[in-house]
């Protein structure tokens, strides 16, 4: 399980450079810092087809700082990582330099995951990093297999969305792969806690980190972080790890079991415009879906205790 | 000389991967299909015994092969994959991403024929259907061209002038899965040939941070940090080096010959019998082997007729084919593809090279051998016989002809259906 980090032990170096060209706000230009200070310079990324290109800039004036990166089309980054990882062993470098794939939900739970299904039944070795906004927010919020229930998007613009998210990690989890986890762009620690623990691990590692995103759900640019902090305190969204199997809760979710710790759903919903229509039997059909989700993770909790 | 000794006998596709094993390819990302897989069979017994120092990717599907193909060979090492018919397809976009980043990515195509409805059998729809993506293409005519062309291969899309991925193709079954004999080269010859891979991209090198194929705008950038190409110009660079390939290509094929002492016309087509011809037949790959028996019934009753055989497609080598075709007085052209809606690909490409000529031949073009059905001598003869025909009455006919159909056969031309008018 990752180790517990203080703010005095992120790295100082910056690897993203200010004055990308993500919007104010952005939940992805917070996970992507973090991350980068976690994983160091040696380091290939790839990145297809996101508003992770965007953040990465034009030919010859990009703003990530001193990490290699290649970029591919959209449905490819898992196949992407794979060629790189088998490239660095044939170079003797499989051990020195980490691989990772960054990309959206769309490229990872719509078009990336028969990639990312391969690679990970291949035992590929690296890190896949899906940054989670919810929707295709690059193209415009259209809706994806992360979108979650009730939320309205470009391509669900009257009814909103009628069905529920997917849940990528359990997906990966039964890739068996050694390290699964989840985390939120309000979590700096959390996030680069991750990210170190899973540069540790040989095999395929998987974090799905969850990105607010003002523009595709409605909120003011400010507000990044009390809602990415409402999206897991009111148990919508929980930060867990799971290590071989062993299924642990990160802080702060690891006190959500009981319910009562739990925000109320509607915090996190109505301050957000793409709920802003749900009506009343789907604010219900959104608290089942919150109570479901628990009732698995207590179960699983409750194996690892057997 | 015995000529066991110099000689293995082999299908096609295990022609091509002696070809990967000699010229030490590093990684390997494939998925099965018919007729291509007893080439990466091979070459996964060749590094699971430990014959050849490479890693195999076996990924799910085409797209995530040619992809990882293209991620190892932008991390810095040599890098081949091989497919045919629909993988080809399921590959489209990765193709012109791998031509966009100008990678020495080496792939072979056992071509086969592309469904609807399904066929497993030969034809050239799936090669000629990749020609505006940016890969060099050569054609094969038998085994030890497979596994010479494919040498020549690595050779060529590495080269710093050309660095254009490079597709060799060879017919389904007719020589992917048929035996022949085949000269292997000693590793030592090989290696003498074929130097190390120096690339421009070397990801893999930690010591110099790259970005590889972000967003480029139309425009060029300038700025005080340097000057960034726009995808314009990035385009026409590749364009640039596909045309400049073609003295790349004859040069390799020349050395080759030199080194190994086997030749393939001049490398870019195969002469046959061309001396005093005043009618040709083109062709590639199956059709133009099947022509040349062709060539010798119809020479036996008195027709001059010689045959070109076309072994470079991408880039075309229009120049070479107005210089062969100037004096030329009639050209039939056997397409075992379709540009539908249209007529031959090869037929196409062919008139247009001859437009500039003062004195352009008289061409027909034919439809033959869809989806693998036999390509006859007779058909072929049928073919030439009616273009000569055509040529006396100088007609030119605008409906795209097919040569073998078995219409007559099917019951709804008995329904009235006419087979002039397509139905």
């Amino acid at each position: 399980m990752a180790d517990k980090v203080k703010l005095y032990d992120i790295e100082d170096e910056e690897y993203m450079l200010a004055g990308n060209r993500m919007c104010s706000g952005c939940g992805l230009s917070l996970i992507y810092r973090i991350a980068l200070k976690a994983l160091g310079p040696d380091t290939i990324i790839t990145v297809p087809a996101s508003c992770l290109t965007v953040l990465h800039g034009m030919q010859g004036f990009t703003s990530v700082n001193k990490i290699s990166v290649l970029n591919t089309p959209f449905e490819t980054v898992a196949a992407s990582a794979s060629g790189i990882a088998s490239a660095l062993e044939m170079m003797g470098k499989g051990n020195e330099v980490t691989v990772v794939a960054f990309a959206g939900d769309g490229g990872t739970t719509d078009i990336g995951i028969q990639g990312l299904s391969g690679a990970a039944e291949r035992r590929t070795n690296f890190i896949y990093a899906c940054y989670d906004n919810e929707a295709y927010m690059n193209t415009g919020v259209q809706r994806s297999g992360s979108t979650p229930y009730g939320s309205h998007t470009t391509t669900t613009p009257i009814n909103g969305k009628r069905e529920h998210k997917k849940n990528m990690p359990r997906i990966l989890e039964a890739h068996d792969i050694p390290y699964v986890a989840t985390s939120c762009a309000s979590y700096p620690l959390d996030i680069y806690a991750k990210f170190k623990r899973a540069k540790e691990i040989k095999g395929t590692k998987y974090l799905h980190i969850l990105s607010p995103c003002p523009p595709g759900w409605g909120y003011s640019t400010q507000d990044t972080i009390k809602i990415g902090k409402l999206s897991v305190e009111t148990g919508f969204w929980p930060l867990y790890e799971i290590e071989r199997g062993k299924f642990v809760l990160s802080h702060p979710s690891n006190k959500h079991l009981d319910p009562s710790k739990r925000k109320p759903i509607e915090d996190y919903l109505s301050v957000q415009k793409r709920f802003s229509r749900l009506s009343n039997e789907e604010m219900e059909e959104f608290k089942e879906y919150v109570k479901n989700l628990w009732d698995y993770i207590k179960k699983r909790v409750e194996c690892n205790t057997q | 000389m015995n000529a066991s000794e110099e000689y293995e006998i082999m299908i096609g596709n295990h022609a091509a991967a002696y070809a990967c094993k000699g010229a030490k390819v590093q990684v390997v990302a494939a998925y099965p299909i018919t007729p291509q897989s007893p080439v990466v069979e091979k070459i996964s017994y060749f590094i699971e015994s430990g014959e050849l120092n490479a890693r195999m990717v076996r990924v799910e599907s085409e797209q995530s092969a040619l992809v990882a193909c293209v991620a190892a060979s932008a991390t810095g090492v040599r890098t081949y994959t091989a497919t045919s018919s629909h993988g080809l397809m399921l590959m489209y976009e990765i193709l012109c991403w791998a031509a966009g980043n100008r990678l020495p990515i080496v792939m072979n195509i056992a071509t086969r024929a592309v469904g609807a409805p399904w066929s497993v059998w030969t034809d050239h729809q799936d090669a000629f259907t990749v020609r505006d993506t940016g890969w060099l293409q050569m054609f094969c005519e038998d085994n030890q061209e497979i596994y010479d062309t494919n040498l020549q291969a690595f050779r060529i899309a590495e080269d710093p002038c050309v660095y254009v991925p490079t597709l060799v193709s060879y017919d389904g079954y007719i020589l992917s899965h048929t035996f022949m004999p085949v000269r292997l080269e000693p590793q030592s010859r090989i290696d003498d040939f074929i130097p190390p891979l120096k690339h421009h991209l070397n990801l893999g090198d930690m010591n110099v941070v790259k970005g590889v194929c972000p967003v480029t705008t139309p425009h060029v950038v300038k700025r005080e940090e340097g000057t960034a190409p726009g995808y314009y110009e990035f385009r026409y660079s590749l364009q640039r080096a596909m045309e400049h390939s073609i003295e790349k290509v004859v040069e390799v094929h020349d050395l080759f010959a030199e080194k190994f002492g086997r030749s393939y016309g001049n490398g870019i087509y195969k002469a046959y019998k061309m001396e005093d011809a005043d009618i040709v037949i083109f062709a590639v790959g199956s059709v133009a082997s099947e022509s040349r028996l062709v060539i010798d019934k119809l020479r036996a009753k008195g027709i001059k007729i010689g045959l070109i055989s076309l072994k470079l497609f991408r880039p075309f080598p229009a120049k070479h084919l107005r210089e062969v075709f100037k004096d030329i007085k009639t050209v039939v052209v056997f397409d075992r593809d379709v540009g539908y809606g249209y007529e031959g690909i090869l037929f196409t490409e062919l008139k247009s090279a001859l437009y500039q000529l003062k004195n352009r031949p008289f061409i027909k073009g034919y439809i033959v051998g869809l989806g693998g059905r036999d390509v006859k001598a007779d058909d072929l003869i049928n073919g030439v016989l009616r273009t000569i025909e055509l040529e006396k009455k100088n007609e030119y006919v605008e409906q795209t002809e097919f040569i073998g159909l078995k219409l007559d056969e099917l019951d709804f031309l008995k329904k009235g259906g006419k087979v002039e008018n397509g139905r």
